[in-house]
């Protein structure tokens, strides 16, 4: 593991809440994105 | 051939189907490499020691909070011209997008601020106005929900747009206004002299170009949607007229 020397909580906390906050949009899209396009799927059928 | 055939959304719809996979690949190929570049690649600065690692997440969320806006600014003028539906759902779709890349430049610009400058927050010019941005981006999203009418929705949104560009051009240049603040001036400048060194510079460089490549990615896909929830609300407002 790479040694952060003192400020390694606060790039861990950086890197973790911005992870969590970008894979959460991303997660967000897809999911809408699916759902919006199966809906239209079924009703266009 | 125009560039407002791609305004048609079925053209769009077949065109973004087919571009989209590979922004994707450049999206994740890039902000990928470049995040692992530069955490685990590169030394400590003299000044900022490892701290500087914040950067690779700081400069490219905070660029494309500030161009989400101006991006959204170009869409809104497009639709308000020219009525075109596809730049109005655009707009629609880039807004969370840059409402997260806010929050990450927020939060990564607290952290880092902390052991740096002793504080998590100050009223600092350019800190205040990326605040109210942020505030704008929410206002945005909150005033396309509040209204039914799409058309009417996406002529005051388009509206609220102009007005905060105001705040998306203060974040830009506020550490170049005010002098007095705690930010410091841009980590990347087409003047080289003004460049962070070239040893973070060019892992911040291919974060950057895939953070914006996420950026697209991002807004091909959720303009597609808003497109198919627009066809879903039009077959549903039929549905009640038969």
């Amino acid at each position: 593991m790479i040694d952060l020397g003192k400020y390694s909580f606060d790039i861990l906390l950086a890197y973790g809440l911005s992870g969590i906050l970008i894979a959460g949009l991303i997660l967000q899209s897809v999911v809408a994105s699916r759902r919006t396009a199966r809906r239209l799927k079924e009703i266009e059928q | 051939m125009s560039i407002w055939e791609y305004a048609n959304p079925r053209r769009f719809m077949a065109l973004s189907a087919r571009v989209q996979p590979w922004v994707w690949g450049v999206a994740i190929m890039l902000s990928g490499s470049g995040l692992i570049w530069g955490f685990f690649f590169t030394p400590e600065d003299f000044r900022m020691g490892y701290s500087v690692k914040i950067i690779y997440l700081h400069v490219p969320s905070a660029f494309l909070a500030i161009n989400a806006w101006f991006m959204m600014l170009v869409a809104s003028l497009i639709w308000l011209i020219r009525r075109h539906h596809v730049s109005a759902l655009a707009a629609r779709a880039a807004a969370p997008i840059g409402l997260v890349m806010t929050a990450v430049a927020l939060l990564t610009g607290a952290i880092w601020g902390k052991p740096m400058w002793g504080t998590y927050w100050e009223w600092d010019p350019r800190l205040t106005s990326f605040l109210i941005l942020g505030l704008f981006y929410l206002g945005y999203i909150a005033l396309w929900s509040a209204i039914e009418n799409q058309d009417a929705a996406a002529d005051l949104t388009s509206i609220l747009c102009l007005v905060g560009t105001v705040f998306a051009v203060l974040s830009r240049y506020a550490a170049q206004f005010w002098n007095q603040g705690l930010h410091q001036g841009a980590s990347l400048s087409l003047d080289a002299q003004e460049n962070i060194s070239d040893v973070f510079w060019l892992p911040l460089v291919v974060t950057l170009a895939g953070f914006v490549a996420l950026f697209l990615a991002l807004v091909l896909m959720r303009t597609r949607t808003e497109l198919r929830r627009r066809r879903l609300h039009s077959l549903a407002a039929k549905a009640r007229l038969a």
